[in-house]
C-alpha cells in the first residue's frame, strides 16, 4: 500500500467526520431554537453552516500541512467546541457570538502554527529556556499593576486594549514544551537524581507554584504539578519521583489547608456542602446554612446535574433561571458548563461527552506511543495528559470527587484564552502525529 | 518510554472514567435525595413549568387547588391559586415558589407533577414533552365533604381546635378541620406569611394556623382515653362491664387524693357503681383505681394496639403527622418505660399522655368497626389529565385494636354516654349515637381541652370522629365539643347531602 493512498484516506476520513459534526451542530442549534422559540429559525442553520465552513478551512490547512496526521482529533475538537457553543448559545446568545469569534481566532492560530512548524516542529527544542521563562512570565503577567484584574478571588486575568485574557492557559502549553525539551535532554542524568540536574526543574516548578498559590489559582496549581510529575515519570521511568511528588503535594496541600483561608474554605465546601445548622458565612459575616452561603454554587450545580436524570431535559429545556429570571448557578457557562450539559443531555449525553474526551486522550496517547523521538513523545504525552487532567480537575470538582477549583473544560467552556490555547494544543498533537505517520 | 506512556495513558483514562461513574451516581443514585432538598431551586422552578394537577373535594366539582399561567423569561410558568381561600387549608397545604410545600401539595407532589412511576402517567408525560406541550400533572379527588367541612370550620371559628370525621368501615376521611385556618394564597407574600405565622389570639401561646391540629396537635386526651383503658380492662379478662367498683369521690395515689371532676355541687360522688356506669358518668376515681390495678404496661400495650406510638398512615407529609402516647415534655420524645408513668392518672387520660385528634377519631372508629381500624385516607382517587383513573384508593386494614365482642360491649357503653351520661348534647332524634366526652386539664388552672369522640349510627356505623377544642375556660367536652359532633354527624348522615 502506497503512502499517498494512506494519506488521502486519513484526510478524507477527517472530512467525513467533520461533515457528521456539522450535521450534529445543526441539529443541536435547531433543538435549542425549537425549545426556546417554538419555531425553527434560519439563524440556527447559519451557525451550523458557519461552523462547518470554519472547520472545512481548518481541514484544508491540515491537508496541506499535516497530511498524515491523525484524522480523529480535529473532528473531535470540532464536536466539543460545537457542543460548547450550542450550550453557551442556549444560556445566552451574546456570549455564544463572542465564543464563536474566539474559535475563529483559535482556528487561525492553529493554522498559523501548523503552517510555520509544518517542516519540523522540533526547532522548538532549541528555544526551550525561552519557553520556560515565557511560562513564568505569562504567569506573572496578571500580577503586573495596571493590566491584571481579579475575578472571583483569583488574580488570573490580563486586561489590555479592551481584551481580557488568561495567560495561564498559554503558560501551560509553554511549560509542556519546555519540560519536553528539557527532560529529553537531561533524562539520563535526571534518572540519577543529582541535585545539579534536577535544580533548574525545581526552580521552574517552584516559581510556578509560588505564583499559583499567591494568585489563589489552585486548580491550575494541581494541573501544572500533575503534568510535571507525569512528564518526569515518562522521561525517567522512576516511580519514586512520582510518589515523592505526591507526598510533597499532600504535605503542601495540608499546609495550605491550615494556613490559607481560601484553601481551607474550598476543602470544607468539598467535605460538607450541606449543613443542618447555621454556620459562619464569610461573605456576609453572619450565620447561614453552608448550602446558602459558601457551597451555594457547588450545591446548585449538583441539583442541576441530578435534575437531568437519565435522558436529560433536552437542549434548551433545562432550568437555569429562577421564576423571575435570575441565574441560579453563577458561572454556569464557564466553570459549570458541565452541570448545564448534564441537566439538558442527561446521563446519556454527559457520558457520551466524557467518552469523546476519553477518545481524544486515547488518540493523543497513541500519538505519543507512535512518535519516534523523545521530544515528540514527551510533548504529545504532556499535552494529552494535561488535557485529561484539566478535564478531570474541573468536572471532578463539579461532581465533588475533588475540591472544586475554577478552571475551564477544554474546548467546551466559555472563555477565549482557553479555546485558543486548546487549539494550539491540538496543533501540537497533529504535528507530532504527522511526523510519526510520515516516517513509517 | 512507551511503557511509561501506556501507564500514564491508563491513569488519564481512569481519571476520566471516574467522571462517568460520578455522573451516574448523582444522576441516578442520589437524584431523588437531591430533588427532595428544600433549597433545590432548580427542581422548584422546573416544577413550576408543569401544570400541576387540580385538587378536588369529594363531589369532584369543588376545586381546592387550581393554577394560573404566567409568562416569565420566555417560559410559561404555572402558579397555584386556592379558589376556596382556605377550605381545609392545612390538609390541602400550599405549593409556592418561595416557601416550598405543605400538606397534600407536598405529600402527593409526585402525582400532582406527573412524576409518579405509573406506566400510563409516564406515557402521557412523554407524549406531552415530545409534542412540546406543557406537562400536566394528575388530579386528586379527596374524600372531604364540602358541606360538613364547612360546618366544622364554622363551628370552630374563633377557637383553636380540630375536628376529624371518617368512615370507620373504609377509612375515608370526610372532615379534617384545624382552627384557626389560613388562606394559602397569602403564603407567598412575606406580610401574608407573617400574619399566618402569628400565634392565634383565641389561644395565646399556641401554634400558628399553619399547624394541622388534627394530625399534629398533641393534647391531653382526658376522659376520652377511658375508652382505651376500658378496652385494656376487658381484654385482661379480669373485668366485665358489670364489674363493681366503689367510688368514694376520690382516688388515693402515692398518699394524695385525686378528686373526681367538679359539677355544680362540688366533686361528684357515686358510691357503688359498675364499670359501665363508671364509663358513662366518666368517674375518675374508679378509672384511677382501675389503672393502678391494671398497671401502666397493660394500658400502654392496649394503646399500642390502637396505633399509639406510631404516626397514622395518612396522605400527609410525615413531619405533619404526630404519634400519640406518653411524652417526655422536656425532650419531646415518646416514653416507652412504664415505670416513669403514673397508671392512675393515665387511666383517665392525664399524666404524660398526649394525643392527636386523628388518633382519637381512630379510637372511636375501632369501637365502631368491631375493633378493626382502617387506614385513614384523605385521597379517594388519582385521575389523569385526560380523565382516566390512575389510582383508586381501596380500604385497607391498619390495626386490630380489640376483639369484636369487646368492641360490642364498649359500643353499648358509649351509647350510654350519649343517652344518659356526659354526652347527651350529641343526641340526634332517630339515630343511635355513641360517644365519649373528655375535659382534659392543661396545666393552666381552669383551662381545659374539650373533647368528644363519637360514631353513629351505633348499630351500623357510617361516621366516626373526634372533636378537640383547646383553651376552654371551664369548658366541658360534653358542652363544647359534643354539639359540634352532632352537627357533623347530621350533615353526613342526612341522605340528601351525600356530598
Amino acid at each position: 500500500m502506497g503512502a499517498r493512498e494512506l494519506n488521502l484516506g486519513y484526510r478524507n476520513r477527517e472530512l467525513l467526520y467533520l461533515a457528521v459534526v456539522g450535521v450534529l451542530t445543526g441539529i443541536g442549534f435547531a433543538s435549542v431554537y425549537i425549545a426556546r422559540q417554538s419555531l425553527v429559525s434560519w439563524g440556527s442553520l447559519g451557525y451550523a453552516v458557519f461552523f462547518f465552513a470554519l472547520y472545512l478551512a481548518a481541514h484544508l490547512v491540515t491537508r496541506l500541512t499535516v497530511p498524515n496526521a491523525d484524522p480523529y482529533l480535529l473532528p473531535m475538537a470540532g464536536l466539543l467546541t460545537a457542543i460548547g457553543v450550542t450550550e453557551i448559545y442556549r444560556l445566552g446568545a451574546s456570549d455564544a457570538f463572542k465564543q464563536g469569534l474566539w474559535i475563529v481566532v483559535g482556528v487561525t492560530l492553529f493554522a498559523f502554527a501548523l503552517w510555520r512548524l509544518r517542516r519540523d516542529y522540533r526547532i522548538l527544542e532549541q528555544y526551550k529556556y525561552l519557553f520556560g521563562i515565557g511560562a513564568i512570565a505569562l504567569l506573572f503577567l496578571p500580577r503586573v499593576p495596571g493590566i491584571g484584574t481579579t475575578v472571583n478571588g483569583a488574580r488570573l486575568w490580563v486586561h489590555v486594549a479592551g481584551f481580557t485574557f488568561q495567560p495561564g492557559e498559554f503558560s501551560k502549553i509553554f511549560l509542556i514544551v519546555f519540560l519536553a525539551a528539557y527532560l529529553r535532554e537531561k533524562r539520563e542524568l535526571l534518572a540519577q537524581a543529582r541535585l545539579k540536574d534536577v535544580g533548574p526543574l525545581l526552580v521552574i516548578w517552584g516559581a510556578c507554584m509560588l505564583v499559583l498559590v499567591s494568585s489563589n489559582d489552585l486548580g491550575s496549581g494541581l494541573l501544572y504539578f500533575g503534568i510535571f510529575l507525569a512528564m518526569l515519570y515518562v522521561a525517567t521511568a522512576r516511580l519514586s519521583f512520582v510518589f515523592g511528588g505526591i507526598v510533597l503535594f499532600l504535605a503542601g496541600g495540608f499546609v495550605a489547608y491550615e494556613k490559607i483561608p481560601h484553601v481551607h474554605e474550598r476543602v470544607t465546601i468539598w467535605l460538607q456542602p450541606w449543613t443542618t445548622q447555621k454556620v459562619f458565612c464569610p461573605s456576609t459575616g453572619g450565620l447561614a446554612l453552608r448550602q446558602d452561603c459558601e457551597s451555594y454554587q457547588l450545591v446548585k450545580s449538583l441539583y442541576s446535574i441530578a435534575n437531568g436524570g437519565f435522558g436529560g431535559t433536552g437542549l434548551g429545556k433545562g432550568t437555569f433561571t429562577s421564576t423571575n429570571g435570575v441565574q441560579l448557578i453563577p458561572y454556569v457557562n464557564s466553570d459549570f458548563i458541565y452541570s448545564a450539559l448534564a441537566q439538558e443531555l442527561g446521563l446519556v449525553g454527559a457520558a457520551a461527552l466524557l467518552l469523546v474526551f476519553m477518545l481524544f486522550v486515547a488518540r493523543g496517547m497513541k500519538i505519543a506511543l507512535q512518535a519516534d523521538d523523545g521530544f515528540s513523545k514527551l510533548l504529545a504525552a504532556g499535552l494529552t495528559f494535561g488535557f485529561a487532567l484539566q478535564t478531570f480537575i474541573i468536572v471532578g470538582g463539579v461532581l465533588r470527587i475533588i475540591p472544586l477549583t475554577g478552571i475551564t473544560l477544554p474546548f467546551v467552556s466559555y472563555g477565549g484564552s482557553s479555546v485558543v490555547a486548546n487549539f494550539l494544543l491540538l496543533a501540537g498533537l497533529l504535528l507530532v502525529s504527522d511526523r510519526a505517520n510520515s516516517s513509517r | 518510554m512507551n511503557r511509561q506512556i501506556s501507564r500514564i495513558a491508563l491513569v488519564a483514562l481512569l481519571l476520566l472514567a471516574s467522571l462517568i461513574v460520578a455522573t451516574t451516581y448523582w444522576q441516578s443514585w442520589e437524584a431523588p435525595t437531591l430533588a427532595a432538598k428544600q433549597d433545590n431551586a432548580i427542581e422548584r422552578v422546573a416544577q413550576f413549568r408543569i401544570r400541576r394537577g387540580l385538587i378536588y373535594a369529594s363531589d369532584g366539582k369543588t376545586v381546592l387547588a387550581a393554577n394560573v399561567a404566567k409568562k416569565s423569561a420566555g417560559q410559561t410558568l404555572f402558579f397555584r391559586r386556592y379558589p376556596t381561600h382556605g377550605l381545609a387549608s392545612q390538609v390541602v397545604g400550599y405549593s409556592t415558589q418561595g416557601r416550598s410545600r405543605a400538606g397534600i401539595e407536598r405529600e402527593e407532589n409526585a402525582y400532582l407533577t406527573a412524576s409518579n412511576a405509573n406506566l400510563g402517567t409516564i406515557f402521557d408525560k412523554l407524549t406531552d414533552s415530545l409534542k412540546g406541550t406543557t406537562v400536566r400533572g394528575n388530579n386528586l379527588v379527596l374524600n372531604l365533604r364540602v358541606k360538613a367541612q364547612k360546618i366544622a370550620e364554622t363551628a370552630l371559628q374563633g377557637k383553636c381546635g380540630a375536628a376529624v370525621v371518617l368512615n370507620p368501615k373504609t377509612g375515608q376521611v370526610y372532615v379534617m378541620a384545624s382552627a384557626p385556618g389560613y388562606d394559602p394564597n397569602k403564603v407567598e407574600s412575606s406580610t401574608g406569611f407573617a400574619s399566618i405565622l402569628k400565634s392565634p389570639s383565641a389561644c395565646p401561646g399556641s401554634s400558628s394556623a399553619l399547624y394541622n391540629r388534627a394530625t399534629q396537635g398533641l393534647y391531653a386526651p382526658g376522659s376520652t382515653f377511658k375508652t382505651v383503658t376500658v378496652t385494656a380492662a376487658l381484654e385482661s379478662g379480669k373485668y366485665t362491664p358489670n364489674s363493681s367498683f366503689y367510688d368514694p369521690g376520690y382516688c388515693t395515689e402515692y398518699g394524695v387524693p385525686i378528686h373526681n371532676a367538679l359539677d355544680q355541687n362540688g366533686p361528684e360522688q357515686f358510691g357503688n357503681v359498675d364499670l359501665e356506669q363508671a364509663f358513662i358518668h366518666s368517674i375518675n376515681a374508679v378509672f384511677c383505681d382501675l389503672g393502678i390495678k391494671l398497671g401502666a404496661q397493660a394500658i400502654l400495650d392496649t394503646a399500642r394496639q390502637f396505633g399509639f406510638y406510631s404516626s397514622p398512615p395518612i396522605e400527609l407529609p410525615p413531619s405533619e403527622v404526630a404519634a400519640s402516647g406518653p411524652y417526655d415534655f422536656a425532650q419531646h420524645k415518646l416514653i416507652t418505660n412504664p415505670r416513669v408513668l403514673d397508671p392512675g392518672r393515665m387511666a383517665f387520660g392525664q399524666d404524660k399522655l398526649l394525643v392527636t385528634p386523628l388518633q382519637m377519631a381512630l379510637v372511636a372508629a375501632a369501637v365502631a368497626n368491631n375493633g378493626t381500624i382502617m387506614k385513614p385516607h384523605l385521597v379517594d382517587k388519582v385521575t389523569s389529565p385526560t380523565g382516566g383513573t390512575v389510582v383508586k384508593v381501596h380500604p385497607e386494614v391498619w390495626k386490630h385494636a380489640m376483639k369484636p365482642q369487646i368492641a360490642a360491649e364498649i359500643n353499648q357503653m358509649m351509647q350510654g354516654v350519649v343517652q344518659s351520661g356526659t354526652g347527651t348534647a350529641a343526641q340526634i332524634p332517630g339515630v343511635k349515637v355513641a360517644g365519649k366526652t373528655g375535659t382534659a386539664e392543661t396545666g393552666e388552672p381552669n383551662v381545659y381541652t374539650a373533647w368528644f369522640i363519637f360514631f353513629a349510627p351505633a348499630d351500623n356505623p357510617q361516621v366516626a370522629g373526634a372533636i378537640a377544642v383547646e383553651h376552654q375556660l371551664n369548658g366541658f367536652g360534653g358542652a363544647i365539643a359534643a354539639p359540634i359532633a352532632k352537627q357533623l354527624m347530621q350533615a353526613i348522615l342526612t341522605p340528601a347531602s351525600k356530598h
